[in-house]
């Protein structure tokens, strides 16, 4: 089921192939969209609110070295070990480290797309430590070897038969059952047996408040804490731009996060860490990875804002058609395709084309990121750099010359209006993209500078 | 020759994270941008405390909650043995609870001994009408644990204590001392199979909560 394309438009025609399944995706993500709208409408202060997230992560980004540090300080005196890593192998070997001091092989995580970004779970894996993820929809995933396909719905493109045949594998369910309640339940009596006998339990970070050195973790699952309050090792791993100044702001952010992400006025629980239990070690990994370079690039920074509350992606008509691993990142759908250029632009040159620019991601960004402009601008950096898509740059400069040479637009646009109306199967065959889920339109009789020459002329 | 090695490869790695944090913090502060002033949040609320509860009710019904409205313990208590069942392991961080159930005072045990305990009944310092989140320090379960690992919880809230929003919820926890608190809304629940809303992922799969005068 998951391919390993690494081309957004490829893997996008391979997801498309089920047209009733690629249906069903859309509704289903529309349907959260929908929940979202309903949430923030009831909410008159929303645009307000928006604004204060915003203007409080802009305040974040302009003083992040001072909050780094004021974090780095408080946590420490609360008890917590804190650690630095400049880059994704330098987080696994931080997290490696701390598991092999204890002599731990057997890890509990809960979610962090941190993580995935890092490729720690291979990289443990690898290193003979076995992680266990404890998010019912990334556990589904890991079971059937896939990342996940979205940043808060892990297994959107799952279907319950195909849980229930995964978990018939390897859970022991019965043959066939599907019910989301069976299913949720077996997947219960597993994972209660690996929080009990785990030591070791690795958390992501929504939050970590520079005031207070405390960091806040939001799930409805309450995974987070079943492990980290059973474990003797807590490990936290965030991004450096996680940081946020003062307690207060946490009023701000719970309010959005939840509406934004599923239409719920806040996740069941969100959890507040300060200091360690007695006898419990607690680390936090502050991780750059790319991120300070990022955050120099004016055109860019404000990407860095991010909650990670997956609207844009929900909202999006491309991602709802494209599923979320034709991004090929931890971080898919519009955010996704603006923030991983910043990392490795070869890499996804193809991303910042995965758009039609409608705006509508950044319309509903509850940070107010300016999403599609920066996709736009993205555009523009890759055709200079020379790694925009072959095909548009033989047409644009095709499209340049008739465009300069007004005779000859004339000409070309009655050839065009001949070929749609004698010759159809020109335009209208696979070899065009534009006719691929369309019907060419019905050729004008005339161009407009014909018309308006005999009506108005 | 191998601790020695050893002794090395510690320093070496303990130089890589000392320096790692000074580049870091380097490379942020030739980065940012110029700086950007916190805005001054300012969110008035018009309605009153009665309406708040009132609110709270609504909302609690949404995320499944079963509600009692009660004067004082002794009706908890009512409550608690007209739907106890005998064999069932309850417990509570409530002292006026303590002879329905087996109080805890403190910790003195490993707190996976807490893994069969089928009902637990604890206090909130507020809840809040806007999500239905009641917020619980570990002063007040003892255990870090208890309200995840329980199969059903209880939470006990004072009509007092209910806040309207996050904004207020905030200045209500400014300046308190906690190691650990949380906001809880509702039962444990995921919705990961095909969006199809099931209660009692990890965490309780009931929950009620005891409004008192």
């Amino acid at each position: 089921m998951h391919s390993t394309i690494t081309n957004h438009a490829d893997a996008a025609i391979n997801f498309n192939l089920d047209e009733p399944r690629v249906d069903w995706h859309d509704k289903t993500l529309w349907f959260i969209r929908e929940k979202r709208d309903l949430a923030s409408h009831a909410i008159p202060e929303w645009e307000q609110l928006r604004e204060y997230a915003s203007q409080i992560k802009n305040n974040v980004l302009s003083n992040l070295s001072q909050y780094l540090q004021d974090f780095e300080e408080k946590a420490k005196a609360n008890g917590v070990i804190v650690h630095w890593a400049a880059d994704a192998a330098e987080h696994n070997q931080i997290v490696h480290s701390i598991l092999k001091k204890h002599q731990i092989d057997r890890m509990v995580k809960s979610k962090s797309m941190l993580t995935e970004e890092c490729g720690l779970n291979e990289y443990l894996e690898h290193n003979g430590v076995e992680v266990i993820d404890t998010d019912l929809g990334e556990r589904i995933v890991q079971l059937a070897q896939e990342p996940p396909s979205h940043i808060v719905l892990p297994c959107i493109h799952w279907k319950k038969e195909e849980i229930g045949e995964l978990f018939h594998k390897h859970l022991g369910t019965k043959k066939g059952a599907s019910d989301p309640k069976y299913l949720t339940a077996a997947a219960r009596e597993h994972l209660r047996e690996t929080f009990l006998t785990r030591r070791a339990a690795l958390t992501g970070v929504n939050f970590a408040i520079a005031e207070t050195g405390e960091f806040v973790v939001s799930t409805n699952e309450g995974n987070a804490d079943m492990g980290a309050h059973l474990a003797d090792v807590h490990i936290a791993c965030m991004g450096i731009e996680k940081i946020i100044p003062k307690q207060a702001h946490l009023g701000v952010f719970l309010r959005l996060l939840a509406r934004s992400a599923t239409g719920q006025p806040i996740t069941t629980y969100s959890s507040h860490f300060k200091k360690p239990q007695p006898h419990q070690e607690v680390h936090i990994v502050l991780v750059d990875n790319g991120r300070s370079v990022h955050l120099g690039k004016e055109d860019f920074r404000n990407s860095l804002k991010c909650i990670r509350c997956a609207a844009c992606m929900n909202t999006c008509p491309v991602y709802r058609r494209s599923g979320g691993h034709s991004y090929h990142n931890a971080v898919a759908g519009p955010i996704g395709s603006i923030l991983t250029p910043n990392f490795d632009m070869r890499a996804n040159k193809d991303l910042p084309f995965a758009s039609t620019l409608c705006g509508s991601c950044s319309n509903v960004c509850p940070v107010k990121i300016d999403i599609h402009d920066q996709l736009y601008k993205w555009r523009q950096v890759l055709m200079k750099e020379g790694l925009g898509p072959t095909t548009k740059n033989a047409s644009m400069k095709m499209m340049g010359w008739v465009l300069s040479k007004p005779a000859l637009y004339d000409i070309s646009g009655k050839a065009a209006r001949m070929v749609l109306k004698y010759t159809p199967f020109v335009v209208s065959n696979k070899l065009n993209p534009w006719y691929k889920q369309r019907e060419m339109p019905a050729p004008p009789k005339e161009s407009f500078k014909e018309w308006y020459k005999k009506n108005r002329g | 020759m191998v601790s020695g090695d050893l002794k090395l490869r510690i320093k070496n790695l303990k130089r890589y994270e000392v320096s790692s944090r000074d580049n870091i913090l380097k490379e942020v502060l030739k980065n940012q941008p110029v700086d950007r002033a916190l805005p001054v949040i300012d969110i008035p609320v018009t309605t009153t405390p009665l309406e708040w509860i009132e609110a709270l009710k609504v909302r609690l019904d949404l995320l499944h909650v079963t509600v009692h409205e009660v004067t004082d313990y002794a009706a908890i208590k009512t409550i608690l043995q007209q739907e106890a069942i005998p064999q069932e392991r309850t417990v509570t961080t409530i002292a006026e609870l303590g002879d329905v159930s087996v109080y805890i005072e403190n910790v003195k045990e490993d707190a996976h001994s807490l893994e069969d305990v089928d009902l637990a009944i604890i206090p909130a310092h507020f809840g809040v009408a806007e999500n239905g989140a009641m917020w619980v320090t570990e002063s007040l379960i003892q255990y870090r644990v208890l309200p995840f690992i329980t199969q059903q919880l209880a939470i006990v809230v004072n009509k007092k204590d209910i806040v309207y929003n996050m904004h207020q919820a905030y200045e209500r926890i400014a300046g308190t001392q906690y190691d650990f608190g949380v906001f809880i809304a509702g039962p444990s629940k995921t919705a990961d199979i095909e969006q199809s809303l099931v209660l009692g992922a990890h965490g309780p799969k009931g929950l009620t909560i005891f409004l008192l005068d």
